[in-house]
């Protein structure tokens, strides 16, 4: 007689993995209205991680904190821990441009800088490293490569980046994200100005780079997080609402609220 | 369950109409049982020949119910509770044929024995006994789908046994009818599909009680031992 188990899938809780992201009782104002709540979780090391909710529930936000972006805004702060490898980010007196290279991010709208393909990735490498020209070649096809957009442009490289389609644009900012060796890729959003073969082109593409980098997605389709996530959170008016295994999110999700959102009860 | 309603309308009326179905075909299948071991114990012929004809009806079910779960999965990419539904009732309706199919086996069997002599059927009423376990058993586990009522789903389980111990008692009786007169050989192994095919749709019962408990729960108690599921449910 076989003992009872839940039938989860065989992935391992959040808490059991090693954190890259450790956020502690997060909190974050516009003024002075209060956007995240005591916020805590563990962001995995090497893991898809994805943040969903109605929109204006804090998950754009939230990404943000990582790597700082609202620094560029003087009525914005944060308080609270979050915590890369023993440094608290939030109070850390480290340059930004530093942290930010570690913690690359990716936006909605795809942003080519307006040079040629080659020098969008060069001109971020440039700023942290003083690499030959043959080492520079390496490392642009390198991340052209691992962004899986190197066969199609490695023709043109000397073509403007913002000649290429949206969802090329969309990988080779990608690109220029993992060209500096980054350990952490913030993607917020990434598909929604695509088409569905591109999407599906970078949602492939997500899962190739999650052997390297830890990566965290903010994304308003569900489908999307339930294909290319392995944890995700939900959040709603600035609060984590639950955490947990994107399957068991999906199919058993243990708070009413999340049942409500993610089967379109919501509201 | 959601008590809230879903946003997109039509989504409600699809999963309601869908789960209306399954209970609908539920009910055809039941009287087809019902039916079945009637003209089984009587030889009514023209009864007979109606279950056999009204099994497409049941076979016409499946297929729509399977098409409209298909319909609200590629439709609406359900998750969670509403997947969950659809999945099982996927499974339940495969489970309904499936009793169809005994039904229409038992009144082909009775066809058979009768023609030959009727006398055989009733000296069974172990077959009667066995078949009222197992239409209370189809009963009530279609009445947990309706309410998605996991206590009454669970009571289900425990009666699977029942039928068993029927099932082995006729068999008994049958090989000492053959080997006392193997005249009666014919109408005997007849007699044993009979039985057999109550078995079999107490089993089937049994196998939409454990969905339901999915639905409810998300838990799968599939090849699970009742005491297990007695204890995974009050852990809940």
């Amino acid at each position: 007689m076989q003992a009872l188990k839940v039938r989860a899938v065989p992935a391992v809780e959040p808490g059991e993995l090693k954190a890259k992201l450790s956020v502690r009782g997060l909190n974050f104002y516009y003024g002075g209205f209060q956007a995240i709540k005591n916020v805590t979780l563990d962001i995995p090391e090497r893991k898809v991680t994805a943040f969903i909710g109605p929109s204006g529930c804090g998950k754009s936000t939230l990404l943000r904190t990582f790597n700082r972006m609202y620094a560029l805004y003087p009525d914005q702060r944060a308080e609270g821990e979050i915590l890369m490898d023993g440094e608290n980010l939030v109070t850390t007196r480290q340059d930004v441009s530093l942290i930010r290279a570690r913690i690359g991010m990716v936006f909605q709208k795809p942003t080519p800088f307006p040079m040629s393909i080659y020098d969008n990735i060069a001109f971020g490498v440039n700023l942290f490293e003083s690499l030959s020209r043959r080492d520079m070649d390496e490392r642009v096809e390198w991340a052209l490569s691992r962004a899986a957009i190197w066969n199609e442009v490695k023709d043109k490289l000397s073509q403007s980046g913002q000649s290429l389609s949206g969802g090329q644009q969309q990988r080779l900012c990608i690109a220029r994200c993992i060209a500096i060796k980054p350990e952490v890729l913030l993607l917020d959003e990434p598909c929604s100005a695509l088409d569905p073969i591109s999407t599906a082109k970078v949602e492939e593409l997500i899962n190739e780079l999650k052997t390297d980098y830890t990566v965290v997605i903010v994304t308003h389709n569900m489908q999307q997080a339930a294909r290319v996530s392995d944890y995700t959170a939900y959040m709603y008016l600035g609060e984590l609402i639950e955490y947990d295994i994107t399957d068991r999110i999906f199919i058993k999700p243990r708070k009413a609220a999340t049942e409500d959102y993610i089967t379109g009860r919501f509201g | 369950m959601g008590i809230t309603e879903h946003i997109s309308k039509q989504f409600e009326v699809d999963l309601a109409t869908t789960r209306t179905r399954v209970l609908q075909m539920g009910g055809l299948v039941e009287a087809q049982i019902l039916a079945a071991i009637q003209a089984f114990h009587t030889g009514d012929f023209a009864l007979i020949a109606q279950v056999i004809e009204n099994d497409t009806r049941v076979n016409g079910y499946e297929v729509a119910i399977d098409g409209a779960c298909n319909h609200i999965v590629v439709k609406r990419q359900p998750a969670a509770s509403d997947l969950r539904l659809i999945m099982a009732i996927s499974k339940i309706v495969t489970d309904l044929e499936r009793i169809g199919d005994e039904a229409a086996k038992i009144a082909r069997m009775a066809k058979q024995i009768h023609e030959q002599n009727g006398l055989h059927a009733q000296r069974f009423p172990a077959i009667r006994h066995a078949s009222e376990i197992a239409v209370k058993m189809l009963r009530q586990s279609l009445d947990s789908f309706a309410r998605l009522d996991v206590a009454s789903a669970a009571e289900v389980l425990k009666e699977d046994s029942a039928i068993d111990d029927e099932f082995r008692s006729v068999l008994r009786q049958l090989i000492t009818y053959m080997m006392e007169d193997p005249r009666t050989i014919s109408a005997s192994l007849e007699t044993v599909w009979v039985a057999k095919a109550v078995e079999r749709i107490g089993d089937h019962a049994k196998n939409i009680a454990e969905q339901v408990i999915y639905i409810v729960r998300g838990t799968d108690v599939r090849h699970t031992s009742f005491a297990d599921i007695e204890r995974e449910l009050s852990r809940e």
